[in-house]
Order: structure tokens, then C-alpha cells, then sequence
């Protein structure tokens, strides 16, 4: 019985393979009657070609290959709010940010971009086309490893991060040799604090250490874990305008003092720090002197020999470079003895093992030289931005600027807004990417530390609002900036009970408020 | 660049080259790059011809500005392959009507 069908279907399969397929179709049908072992020798015999195989038919149209991916990749960068799902969630990107704009789906909306104007360049910066041009050569051509010696994929990448090394160390005005590149400013000043505490602290003899309370968390954080090591630490308080009280710092620094930890620039109120004369209290007293350099270097001018800074830490997604990069400043005399957190293959002076990266690497070195370049230029243009920004915002009532007046970066303003929920108006500010402080804690909604640091109160901390201008800001930009917070302020404190009270003249402080 | 060129040939070439800076910055695809290319050639190219540069500084900065000239060849291109949308800054004056349906209209920017 199977024979017979096989054959059968054999012969037709030779009289007419086009119709191979109806054909065994309706074989099929009919040998749904027959023993299950004829369905299986039956499948067996069957065996059709879609298409002929020619060379031709088995080409990929590359143009349109790539046509499609490329209307892919823009179909998900362009998303708009609304198209994106947040993880986690069932809710859409845009009612997360606002609930009105989540009933408004339907609505025309009459304007063209609908990407945040971006204004944390504390948080970040965009990488420069510079930078990217001098890093993309080392991401196709030049792989080779920067310690091979024995050939010239590894001389050439080589000489390249020795050059970038060059620019580090001309943009704060030291040696090549004292740069020591690491993944970023968090393991620069984990390696500087930790490293110096521990290889001095080993003796017993030296087992203190200073820093402020308004440093970065990264910082505060390796103090903790010394802390739980054995060491003492003292948080020194700052000043209403956020600086150092020099004659606290030196009533601080005790004979066991290994290493004084201050960091230049404030990342939340760009504060500077008299650096100089710290420098010289350090040098008296005879300790180590580090400091935060990553909201600083490139942006003011840095000279650690005049600021006798023995250790510095630098970022290089700071100043337009690639992320993933920094450096760490070590001075080589007086030397400065490190306990190093990775060990290895004793690249970089054996401080900071494990392979560099050049492209990396690279990207930092070229972002420090324009950075170097352009200092005057791009001083002069934040300076005229901040101001602008500063006069419109100061030009509302009950705002206020945090940190010291004077003695700040203009590309960080930090305004207070009060009666306004600092969160709640970034909410309404959704058109500008801002933050209230900075990006490792802007998670939480805890006020921020160095405003409670600085004393504000905490009302006044939980509606400061912090602005980062750059290179790339534009006048448009800050008008629209000024033009929103007014409105937004406005309206958010028309909702607000207190604005009610303030505006019929009643002092806040003076309500008993009743519990429930 | 210079107002004191000593011939009219390197001017004819600064000219050029200014406005072939011009015409590149204005390909960026992200906004804030396509400004401040387009600002900073044209402060640097006034900075420029205010000072008064000698023969072999005119021709550096020639040879700096074609630098910059082909860096920004390749980065338009670059910039053009992954375009995103547009900043809110940007619409507004050349508002164009966007979204799916609905008479009601909602301006989030001027």
C-alpha cells in the first residue's frame, strides 16, 4: 500500500513539478485514510524547491538593506514622548512627565521639535565633533593595544595616548608623567583618598583626614569607608556663601593628618574654593592636599603648581570629552606615595592597572586641548549667557541665587524659587532637561546636602533649581529657558495655598499649624 | 582676514574658505553644533581680520581654518546618520502642523 503511493506520487512529480504542490496536497487528503506509516513515508518522499537558485536571486539588495535599518534606527530615536513606555510601568513617558499631556494625546500640537533643550551640563556635556573626529580613527583603523611593544599597531596608539597625556597635563599645568588616565573622577578621587589614607596610615601614624560637607558623593562616601577602617574623619562645615573658612580649615588639620580633600568646583553651586591659600595651609602643615577638579578643569584656569594641589582629579565627560575617562593628577616632587586599589600589569606608573583605551583616551587629550584653546573664548560667552540667565531669573520675586555671588562658575547657576516644589516645577519644565542637584542623588527627593550644608532651610533647599551652560548654548535657548520658568513659576504658585498667604502679607512662621 | 593683505589672493582664499565654513556648519543635523559652528567661524574670522597678522600667521590660520574645514566635512556626515528630532527651540517660528488628528491646538512654544 505505501509502495503504491510513493510511485504514484513519484510519477506525477516528474509529469508536472509545477503542480507538485497542489497535487501533494491533495495526496495528503487522501491519505489521511491510510496507516500512519504511509504518512510518514510519504513526507519523506516529498521534496519541492521554492525558487530556483540562481546567483542573482540569492542577493541581498544592500541599498535597500540599508535604507530599511537606517528608517529603523530614526523610527526609534525620534519616539516621541508618548510612543515610549516606561520600564516598569504601564504608563507612557509623556503621562509620566505630565498627566494633561496624557488626555491631550489627540490633540495638534503646532510645533516641530519636541527634544528638552539640554541645560545639566553639570551632569554632562555633549561630546564635541572635534573630539569625536579625533577618537573615530581609533575605533576602525588604530585597535592596537598602547603597551604592546613589540610591533606597530601598539607604537602608533601608543604615541597617540602619550600626546593626549601631553594635553592633560598642559591644560593644568604639570607633567605628562604626573597625569594617570583612570575610568573617571568617582575612581580618581577613590583612589587618591583611599590610596594616600591607606599607604600612610599603614605606620599607624597617620590616621586623619579633612574634607567638607559639601563635597561630591563619591568622596564622602570612600571618607565613610575609611571611616569603618580605622581612620578619623572630619567634615568641616562651609559658609553661608558656600566657601571654606580657612581658619577652621587649620584649626583642623592635627599632626596625623594624612590628606585634606576639597574640591575646586561645586557641582551643585559652582562655588570656587579659595584653592591658593588652602594649598599653602596644606604645604605649611605638611599633608597631602587633594582635590575635585571635575566641574573645574577646563573651564577656569588651573595651574596645580601655583595652587600646590598634590593629587587632582579630572573627568572628560566634563569638558566635552568622551565618558567613561578621566585622570588623576599625582605629583612626582615632592612625591606623592599611593596604596593603588587596582593591581595588575603596572600600567600607568603601576597605580592604575589594566589596558588604556585610546580612542578613549584619545577623545580626552583632544577635548583638553580645545578645551585649553577655547578657554578665553568660550569664558567669555558662558559669562555673557549666565548673566542673562542670572538677571532673568533674580527679576522674579522671591527667587534667590545659592552659593557665593561673587566666587562662582557662571556655567552653574542655582536659583532658589520659593513657594514652588523645586521637583514638581522640573516636572512642568519638561521642554528643558535641568536638575535639582546633582545626577547621583536627582533620583531621590531628599533636598539637597550641600544646600542643607550651606544652611538654607529646607523649603528654600527642596525648590532650588540648578542651570548648567556650556559651549553649545545658545541665546534662543536661555530666552526660552527664561520665558518658561516665569510662566511656569507663575502658574505653579497660583496653585499654591502659601503663595496665597505670603501675597495678603502673612509671614509663614508665624502659622501654628494644627496637627491631624 | 587681515584688512592690510599684502595680496588680494590670500583674501579671495580667506573669503572662500569662510564661506565654505559657513555652508558646512549649517549641515549639522543637532542644533546647538550647527550654531556654535556657525558662531564661532564668524567670530573667529572678525577676531581675525581686527588683528593685525603677518604673512606667516595668516597662512596658519588658513591652515587651521581648512582643518577645521575637513574635520567638519566628515563630521556632518557623521551628524546627518544619527539625526534625532528637533529641539523645542528650534519650531516656533517655522511651526509646522504635527500630530495625528483633533481641532484643538495646542502650542507648547511660541
Amino acid at each position: 500500500m505505501a509502495n503504491s503511493t510513493t510511485t504514484a506520487m513519484r510519477q506525477i512529480s516528474r509529469l508536472s513539478p509545477k503542480l507538485l504542490s497542489s497535487s501533494s496536497s491533495v495526496l495528503r487528503g487522501s491519505s489521511r485514510f491510510l496507516a500512519p506509516t504511509t504518512c510518514v513515508a510519504n513526507r519523506a518522499t516529498q521534496r519541492c524547491y521554492v525558487s530556483e537558485s540562481k546567483p542573482d536571486k540569492a542577493q541581498v539588495n544592500v541599498d535597500t538593506a540599508i535604507k530599511a535599518d537606517q528608517q529603523a534606527f530614526t523610527a526609534q530615536t525620534g519616539m516621541l514622548p508618548d510612543e515610549v513606555k516606561m520600564p516598569g510601568t504601564e504608563m507612557s513617558a509623556d503621562v509620566m512627565m505630565s498627566p494633561a499631556a496624557g488626555i491631550l494625546k489627540q490633540a495638534t500640537v503646532m510645533d516641530e521639535g519636541t527634544r528638552p533643550i539640554y541645560l545639566d551640563m553639570q551632569a554632562t556635556t555633549p561630546t564635541d565633533p572635534r573630539v569625536l573626529d579625533a577618537m573615530l580613527p581609533f575605533f576602525t583603523g588604530l585597535y592596537g593595544n598602547p603597551h604592546s611593544r613589540t610591533h606597530a599597531y601598539g607604537w602608533e596608539t601608543e604615541k597617540a595616548t602619550e600626546q593626549a597625556r601631553e594635553h592633560v597635563a598642559n591644560l593644568i599645568g604639570a607633567d605628562p608623567k604626573e597625569i594617570i588616565f583612570t575610568s573617571g573622577a568617582t575612581e580618581s578621587n577613590n583612589m587618591s583618598i583611599k590610596g594616600v589614607a591607606r599607604f600612610f596610615g599603614r605606620s599607624g601614624k597617620k590616621k586623619h583626614i579633612v574634607t567638607t560637607q559639601t563635597e561630591h558623593k563619591c568622596v564622602l562616601d570612600s571618607c565613610r569607608h575609611l571611616q569603618e577602617e580605622g581612620f578619623e574623619v572630619t567634615y568641616l562645615p562651609v559658609q553661608n556663601n558656600g566657601l571654606v573658612d580657612l581658619k577652621e580649615l587649620e584649626a583642623a588639620i592635627r599632626k596625623d593628618t594624612a590628606i585634606v580633600s576639597i574640591m575646586t568646583v561645586n557641582n551643585e553651586i559652582g562655588v570656587i574654593q579659595p584653592m591658593e591659600e588652602i594649598g599653602k595651609i596644606c604645604r605649611a602643615k605638611k599633608t597631602f592636599f587633594h582635590t575635585d577638579g571635575a566641574q573645574a578643569v577646563g573651564k577656569i584656569p588651573i595651574n596645580v603648581d601655583a595652587w600646590n594641589v598634590d593629587l587632582m582629579s579630572i573627568s572628560a565627560h566634563k569638558i566635552y570629552g568622551p565618558k567613561g575617562i578621566g585622570a588623576c593628577y599625582v605629583r612626582r616632587r615632592p612625591r606623592v606615595r599611593i596604596d593603588p586599589i587596582i593591581s595588575g600589569g603596572g600600567q600607568e606608573r603601576g597605580l592604575r592597572s589594566g589596558t588604556l583605551a585610546p580612542p578613549l583616551v584619545v577623545g580626552f587629550g583632544e577635548a583638553c586641548r580645545i578645551a585649553k584653546e577655547e578657554m578665553p573664548y568660550d569664558s567669555k560667552r558662558i559669562q555673557k549667557l549666565a548673566d542673562r540667565l542670572l538677571k532673568g531669573l533674580l527679576s522674579l520675586e522671591h527667587t534667590s541665587q545659592n552659593g557665593d555671588p561673587e566666587r562662582f562658575y557662571p556655567g552653574c547657576v542655582n536659583v532658589s524659587f520659593a513657594y514652588v516644589e523645586g521637583e514638581s516645577l522640573l516636572m512642568a519644565l519638561k521642554d528643558i532637561a535641568l536638575s535639582s542637584g546633582s545626577a547621583c542623588t536627582s533620583a531621590s527627593l531628599e533636598p539637597s546636602y550641600v544646600l542643607r550644608a550651606l544652611g538654607s532651610s529646607d523649603e528654600s533647599a527642596h525648590s532650588s533649581i540648578r542651570f548648567g551652560i556650556g559651549r553649545f548654548t545658545t541665546e534662543s535657548e536661555i530666552d526660552y529657558v527664561l520665558k518658561a520658568v516665569k510662566e511656569r513659576v507663575t502658574f505653579l504658585r497660583e496653585l499654591s495655598p502659601l503663595w496665597e498667604l505670603v501675597q495678603e502679607g502673612i509671614a509663614l512662621d508665624s502659622i501654628e499649624w494644627s496637627q491631624h | 582676514m587681515s584688512m592690510t593683505l599684502s595680496t588680494s589672493d590670500t583674501a579671495f582664499q580667506a573669503r572662500s574658505l569662510f564661506r565654505s565654513l559657513l555652508r558646512l556648519s549649517s549641515q549639522f543635523a543637532a542644533y546647538n553644533f550647527r550654531e556654535y559652528a556657525r558662531r564661532r567661524t564668524i567670530d573667529s574670522f572678525r577676531e581675525n581680520s581686527l588683528k593685525n597678522l603677518g604673512e606667516r600667521e595668516i597662512q596658519d590660520e588658513m591652515a587651521r581654518g581648512l582643518k577645521e574645514l575637513r574635520m567638519m566635512k566628515r563630521q556632518t556626515v557623521v551628524s546627518q546618520f544619527y539625526q534625532l528630532d528637533r529641539l523645542v527651540v528650534e519650531g516656533g517660528k517655522t511651526g509646522k502642523q504635527t500630530g495625528g488628528e483633533g481641532g484643538i491646538v495646542r502650542q507648547t512654544s511660541e
